[in-house]
């Protein structure tokens, strides 16, 4: 019992002790507890009040994102509102290739849920070449709505592709227009490096595609438009909730042309198959009525990235459709050089219009003889009958007493040799021949021999059909010259205000009404009783005209040319110049029809069709394209 | 005679209830479905599933707060008894779930045997140290470690890092509340810093990557890393005063992932701001509190311990979800007590807190 009550006893007393124990023990915790709530606290201030400020930028970074604008590209009109480019939106198939393993199966997965042609697949592999593999690339474009519905129910096997809605840019003239309106397509890395050389960037984010050729190059700028700016939230996985600021887009202006697309479309037939150019332009403003370069292509081929197959197949041809004939095709005049030529003889003192020459039907220059189209010669010839026959011994006598330096001068005033500044890139100089550019070009010096070729429009001149029209234009004028320009008005696309393209008069050159009045009365006998003279039968207005032909390859002295002995590419191009109607000039032109042989019959039938529907209107030049058509 | 009944009702109903205790957990029971309500994106369906676990929770408290602490005694051992068998059955031939083999299936219904372990494991501690009260040896604490530690190994190799923590640290906390030597815990200070590299190695890959990324989220900012940096940021961007209700931009833009759950508390803090966060801690103190006064009142041995250790893993909870979320803490899958959705660990909680009632309300009943 003792021992009992001693242990008990030593319960009674541990167990008091425990309990005091246990209490300090209770006590410990009780302040662990409120040192380690105290750390948390520590940590919410920190959190909360010393960092809150990055924190909160840190969560707005999380939910906002900053969105490009993209600006709905301007349109472009004819004169008449008809639209030649303009904007459609429609559905792509994309595939981010770096979201992707292999890029190849997964195109072959995609192909058995929307149709996927060779044609896709090649265009893809080229755009892969060109972009990087972060850049989201179209597979497909133009997809149908059953098309979306079917991919978009299997799209979770399909993870680094997705459908986007874009804008697309529609040429629905096709050809017609091509080398006028160009084309835009994904902007490359060099035009890339220019943006940014131009701190144009930032304007392109969201833009895939700039312009690459035509008014949608050199307009580019106001085509395009400004981007806009949208905040909007997103949530984790990208998504946008809602938009939180938007600085709207500013859409891109919109181009209203000068050209008639009745009058385009009626010379593109007048061509036929025929390869060639032909520029109208409006002589008291340099308004752009036609520009037509035959062939032409399919602009909208390049807008979703041209496949490899149809680029060989534009740039191989050897019709050469991708040429700018009217901008960038150089040729010799032929004899519509002569009035201009008879211009300058006059304006340099060379020549009065009663002075002639008793034409032999050659010109000896040393032991080489130089001849004309007719045998026997064109008798007596002053300047007037040397334009409407066309007597080519009649320049020969002038180049002698002219002189290179002289005409080169003359010529180069009229525009011939240089860029005329037009609205479109590519424009070519051509080739003003001169005694500079002869040492320049092949390090000889110029020979008096020369010079006679040049007075008759062959030789080394090279000149574009813009520059021949501008020519004619500015003659028609009578001496001001204005820069030729394609667009007319430029329409702000929200007011719908329309700014017109001032005509901007490059220079006068000052020449005396008389001399001016004496090629005019030359060229309007060209078309009554000259070599263009059956074209112009009965047409209800006067117009004077210059017919040309310039050969293609060196007649050797003593051959004749016989068309039909000729390879068909090696025939003389068929030129014709001309403007109506005579007594105020509303338009004045220029074309060449590519190896058609003689210009009045190849050429002036087309000027002719031309100014019938500028003038009498579209049913008269309509009933003449149908009739051009059937003949 | 209708009022004598209802006030017989009334006392019956309240007689167990430990009146602080219960004003605390309503409380946070009420801030938990306000925030619950904005974690779901303002939608009902979880707030009303909460409504009845909290239901369900309540019910089992006021059970648990009219059993007596003797009885609970007897249960203790068959308990752990049954717990442990479970577990074992788990290890060979538990259901994978994300890849942790933690359930059970018993023919009704998958069971959690770790869940069972949480309030077991306590128990049998407490009944253990109480059968040797008085004569308590080295040897019986070496005993109770190992009582403690093989639940707690068996769970963590499940793997379920978070609840394997929990019933470690409740168990340490009967250890030490018993009266471990300060020497020992000394020296097993020592012990755990010399041998953390052996620990390291025993850790699985992601239970790694966990700690790496506390260490610097930053390094794998999509991965592992992303729950850390966002509910940093959460909680940072809210401020003295929160974002306000429902006004959570990280809660509502879907950045703060698990946000109803163990993340709930990121939601908290990002739309009430730090001001909300210290009237959470308080509350969550005023429960543990509350919890050690109890302890400190208690009759017995038994009833002592197991309410120290009920309290301090209430408090554990709390700081291991706050830490993990405000980036102090690697992330374990431990809720926020009370708030967090989800009925298991609410019911397993207010278990707890329902002996912690029992404790108080039947203290003079017991006789030493």
């Amino acid at each position: 019992m003792p021992r009992m009550l001693f242990s008990s006893g030593i319960e009674f007393r541990d167990s008091q002790r425990e309990q005091h124990q246990f209490k300090g023990r209770l006590a410990v915790m009780a302040v662990f507890v409120l040192l380690m709530f105290s750390v948390l606290l520590g940590r919410f201030v920190y959190l909360q009040m010393t960092q809150h400020e990055h924190y909160h930028t840190l969560a707005e970074a999380n939910r906002i994102s900053i969105l490009p604008a993209t600006p709905g590209r301007g349109l472009i009109t004819d004169r008449n509102g008809l639209e030649l480019a303009y904007n459609y939106t429609g559905h792509t198939l994309e595939i981010t290739p770096a979201k992707v393993g292999d890029v190849n199966a997964v195109i072959d997965r995609l192909g058995e849920i929307v149709e996927i042609s060779p044609r896709d697949r090649r265009r893809f592999r080229k755009l892969l070449d060109e972009s990087k593999s972060f850049e989201s690339l179209p597979i497909r474009a133009r997809l149908s709505d059953e098309e979306i519905a079917r991919f978009a129910a299997r799209r979770y096997r399909f993870p680094g592709v997705e459908i986007k809605a874009r804008l697309f840019r529609l040429y629905p003239q096709g050809d017609l227009f091509s080398h006028v309106i160009g084309y835009i397509g994904r902007i490359n890395q060099r035009e890339l490096e220019r943006l940014e050389e131009n701190d144009e960037l930032p304007n392109y984010r969201g833009t895939d595609y700039i312009g690459k050729m035509g008014l949608e190059q050199s307009y580019e700028r106001l085509l395009h438009g400004t981007t806009g700016v949208e905040q909007v939230e997103i949530d984790s996985a990208g998504r946008a909730v809602r938009t939180l600021s938007r600085v709207p887009p500013v859409s891109g202006a919109n181009l209203v042309l000068k050209i008639d697309a009745g009058l385009q479309a009626l010379v593109f037939k007048a061509f036929g198959n025929r390869r060639g150019a032909l520029v109208a332009l409006d002589p008291e403003t340099g308004g752009v009525l036609a520009f037509v370069s035959k062939p032409g292509f399919d602009p909208n081929l390049f807008v979703d990235g041209i496949d490899p197959q149809s680029w060989n197949e534009l740039r191989n041809s050897p019709d050469r459709p991708m040429l700018n004939r009217a901008l960038a095709g150089t040729y010799p005049p032929g004899s519509t050089f002569k009035p201009f030529m008879a211009l300058a003889a006059l304006t340099y003192g060379k020549r009065t219009p009663q002075q002639g020459i008793a034409d032999p039907g050659y010109f000896w220059m040393g032991n080489h003889q130089f001849r004309d189209d007719v045998v026997g010669g064109h008798g007596w010839v002053d300047m007037h009958k040397s334009i409407v026959v066309s007597c080519d011994t009649y320049y020969y006598v002038l180049a002698n007493d002219l002189g290179i330096d002289a005409i080169a001068r003359f010529m180069s005033q009229l525009g011939f040799g240089s860029r005329s500044g037009i609205d479109l890139s590519g424009e070519a100089t051509g080739t003003l021949p001169s005694r500079e550019w002869k040492k320049k070009r092949f390090k000889r010096d110029w020979f008096a021999g020369e010079t006679v070729s040049v007075a008759i429009g062959q030789g080394y001149n090279a000149y574009t059909p813009l520059q021949l029209a501008s020519a004619m234009a500015t003659v028609a004028n009578d001496g001001i010259m204005f820069r030729p320009h394609v667009v007319d008005y430029i329409e702000d696309a929200r007011t719908k205000i329309r700014t017109p393209v001032e005509p901007r008069p490059l220079r006068n050159l000052e020449w005396k009404p008389e001399h001016v009045a004496v090629i005019k009365r030359a060229m309007v006998g060209v078309n009554l009783q000259g070599t263009s003279a059956t074209a112009f039968v009965g047409a209800g207005y006067s117009s004077g005209g210059k017919t040309g032909t310039s050969q293609v390859i060196g007649i050797k002295q003593g051959e004749k040319y016989i068309e039909s002995r000729v390879a068909e590419r090696h025939r003389d191009h068929a030129l014709f110049i001309a403007y109506a109607p005579a007594d105020k000039p509303k338009i004045a032109l220029a074309l060449i029809v590519e190896n058609a042989g003689f210009g009045a019959k190849a050429a002036a039938p087309i000027a002719r069709q031309v100014l019938d529907y500028y003038l009498l209107g579209k049913e008269a030049g309509a009933s003449e394209a149908a009739r051009g058509a059937q003949q | 005679m209708i009022a004598y009944y209802a006030r017989r009702m009334a006392r019956l109903l309240t007689a167990r209830i430990d009146g602080p205790l219960l004003g605390a957990v309503l409380l946070l029971m009420g801030a938990g479905l306000v925030v619950l309500y904005s974690a779901s994106n303002a939608g009902w369906t979880r707030v009303s599933g909460q409504m009845v676990n909290m239901l369900v929770a309540l019910t089992v408290m006021w059970m648990m707060a009219n059993v007596p602490p003797h009885f609970l005694m007897r249960l203790a051992l068959p308990m752990f008894i049954v717990g442990l068998l479970l577990l074992v059955g788990v290890a060979v031939k538990g259901e994978v779930i994300n890849g942790a083999r933690r359930w059970l299936n018993v023919g009704i219904t998958r069971i959690q045997p770790s869940e069972l372990m949480k309030i077991a494991t306590p128990l049998m501690l407490a009944w253990y140290f109480h059968r040797y009260e008085g004569t308590l040896r080295a040897r019986n604490f070496l005993v109770g470690a190992i009582l403690m530690l093989v639940p707690v190994v068996l769970i963590a190799r499940q793997p379920d890092l978070g609840t394997a923590v929990l019933i470690l640290a409740s168990g340490c906390y009967v250890l030490f509340l018993a009266g471990l030597s300060w020497k020992i815990i000394a020296g097993l200070g020592v012990i755990a810093i010399a041998g953390a590299p052996a620990a390291w190695s025993m850790l699985h890959g992601y239970q790694r990557q966990r700690i790496l990324t506390l260490l610097d989220p930053s390094q794998d900012p999509l991965g592992a890393g992303y729950h850390t940096i966002q509910s940093t940021i959460a909680v940072g961007s809210g401020g003295l005063a929160g974002k306000g209700w429902l006004q959570g931009t990280q809660t509502h833009l879907d950045f703060i992932p698990e946000r109803t759950t163990d993340f709930i508390f990121a939601v908290f803090s990002e739309e009430f701001g730090l001001l909300g966060n210290v009237v959470l801690l308080g509350l969550f103190l005023l429960v543990i509190l509350r919890g050690l006064v109890i302890a400190a009142n208690a009759p017995t041995l038994f009833t002592r311990l197991l309410a120290g250790s009920i309290s301090l893993t209430f408090f554990t909870y709390a700081f291991v979800n706050m830490g993990m979320v405000s980036g102090i803490l690697p992330v374990v899958g431990v809720p926020l007590p009370i708030i967090s959705y989800g009925g298991t660990a609410l019911v397993s909680l207010c278990l707890g807190l329902g002996i912690l009632m029992s404790i108080q309300t039947h203290r003079k009943l017991v006789h030493t």
